[in-house]
């Protein structure tokens, strides 16, 4: 499988009059195309920063990270999305006019773009809503349109940090495996961050724990589940509660 | 439809009988409290001379209608309001706008804003007129100075409390500071831009006010210090009442835009 990105030796610390926080420390991986990987740890371990690292909004203080073997630089340049925690509809905006915020802030907003997006939002039930404000979409709704938003720019590697927490329990579910059958279908490269165990074993083809602050890489656990299942299907398989238990015991090593 | 429990229908009942009292009230304190003015003044309780009353008001706004010198006044005191009541939001969006895009700049400059903010800006309208004479220029002037600095410090502080996701949501989709300012700063502030204006109108007219105190020969602010000097107190309380009206009227403008906007949404 062809290597999409590539992290060496990442480092990255927060610096404030206080000092210096070491945020992350020595993260070597590699993500493969069509690949859904998973990272978990626990609070304040630094999930996030290394989204933000890998989106190029931060850059490294040590190592490198590479995309396609070049150096990722540029900030959101486009073949990176970033799908937030909340989804950050623009009340103002109608959902056709969210979901196309980001070609037109790129100045890519040609027909085919607004037709390619159109297509999106037939195909995941939004359609009839293009006109609706955010508010008038349920929770769920809301979150799919975020990721046709990131979508919408046909980025190479999708960042998810944790796009699922601030939804009820049900609809987290629900939600989680609509997104993780629709990123299947787009057959997009994803990188999960989530403190949801069960979210990433049911997601993540490849499963990375990182230790407490500052985050370093503990274990790479790789899933393997019987073909073509949706994530809600393999939350029902052997296989996730044995993954699930070695999540678990890795967290309680942690701690 | 389906048709509305008891309970329900006791409820909305409940609620427009409390609509109606508050307007019933509030009807009852302007008729009382004309009433007793009036009353006081044809009994002698109050010399109307100097407190003037309702009818004597009234005449007195009626005489000056028809004598054409009253819209001359009023005019002016709203072009005078109005225009400054402009050019606050003008500015003060524009500088607002600046200072978000150097926060150096913002932070070396907050001390000067909070002292002027905090001056007493009537005490710097006998200075207006030493520099700019004491034509509509000064009055405008000083009713922006009542105004600005109070504005530029509230927008900047609604500015910068947008909520950082959503600024990181545009830098994600391959924007830049720009597309902050134009795709998330302003359209989520104009809220706050609406209540901005809703308090600077009422301070554009008590600047404009106090500008025609000292250097005009036309408007209500005119009309007031004038009065009071010929002892015409009629005049005077007229132009109060009308202030109250075309501030109250003004006020209503940008509530009813305030209101077609948030429908919008």
């Amino acid at each position: 499988m062809e290597k999409l990105l590539e992290l060496t030796s990442v480092s990255y610390s927060y610096h404030s009059l206080k000092g210096e926080t070491l945020a992350l420390s020595n993260i070597n991986f590699t993500v493969h195309k069509g690949e859904f990987v998973a990272i978990v740890g626990p609070s304040g371990c630094g999930k996030t920063t290394l989204l933000s690292l890998l989106s190029g909004l931060l850059e490294p203080e040590h190592g490198s990270i590479l995309l396609y073997g070049q150096k990722l630089f540029e900030k959101g340049n486009g073949t990176i999305g970033y799908m937030l925690q909340h989804d950050h509809l623009f009340e103002w905006r109608t959902i056709e006019e969210n979901v196309l915020l980001g070609p037109e802030i790129q100045k890519r907003l040609t027909p085919r773009k607004r037709e390619a997006v159109s297509d999106m939002l037939k195909t995941y039930g939004l359609y009839k809503f293009k006109d609706a404000k955010p508010s008038q979409l349920s929770g769920g709704m809301r979150q799919r349109a975020a990721l046709i938003r990131t979508l919408a720019l046909e980025p190479e590697l999708l960042l998810l940090d944790e796009p699922f927490s601030a939804l009820d329990y049900q609809t987290r579910l629900t939600v989680g495996d609509d997104i993780g059958s629709i990123i299947k279908k787009e057959k997009k490269t994803a990188v999960l961050v989530t403190h949801d165990l069960s979210e990433a074993v049911s997601l993540g083809e490849r499963i990375i724990v990182l230790t407490k602050r500052p985050g370093t890489i503990q274990k790479i656990i790789p899933t393997v589940f019987p073909a073509n299942l949706s994530p809600l299907e393999r939350r029902n398989t052997p296989e996730f509660k044995d993954y699930f238990n070695q999540l678990w015991k890795e967290m309680s090593e942690n701690e | 439809m389906s048709e509305l429990s008891i309970a329900q229908k006791k409820y909305l009942i409940a609620q427009k009988k409390h609509k109606v009292t508050v307007r019933f009230g509030r009807l009852l304190i302007f008729v009382v409290f004309l009433l007793a003015w009036e009353g006081a003044a044809s009994y002698k309780l109050i010399d109307s001379f100097i407190f003037s009353s309702p009818s004597r008001v009234g005449l007195c706004f009626v005489n000056m209608l028809l004598d054409k010198s009253l819209p001359g006044h009023i005019a002016a005191t709203l072009f005078e309001t109005v225009a400054s009541f402009l050019l606050v939001i003008f500015f003060a969006l524009s500088f607002t706008i600046l200072l978000w895009f150097h926060k150096r700049l913002s932070e070396t400059l907050e001390p000067y804003l909070v002292i002027l903010n905090s001056l007493p800006k009537s005490a710097l309208a006998p200075l207006l007129i030493v520099w700019l004479g004491t034509g509509y220029q000064t009055i405008i002037v000083t009713g922006m100075s009542v105004a600005i600095f109070g504005s530029v410090l509230s927008l900047y502080t609604s500015f910068a409390s947008v909520d950082p996701e959503k600024i990181k949501l545009i830098y994600t989709l391959g924007g830049k500071k720009i597309h902050v300012m134009t795709k998330v700063i302003l359209p989520s502030n104009i809220p706050a831009l609406f209540s901005i204006m809703k308090v600077n109108i009422g301070l554009c007219l008590v600047g404009v006010i106090i500008g025609e105190f000292i250097a005009a020969r036309k408007g209500l602010g005119y009309l007031i210090i004038y009065g009071s000097q010929v002892f015409k107190l009629d005049w005077v309380i007229m132009s109060i009442v009308l202030l109250c009206i075309m501030a109250m009227g003004l006020y209503g403008i940008l509530g009813l835009a305030e209101k077609r906007y948030l429908k919008g949404l």
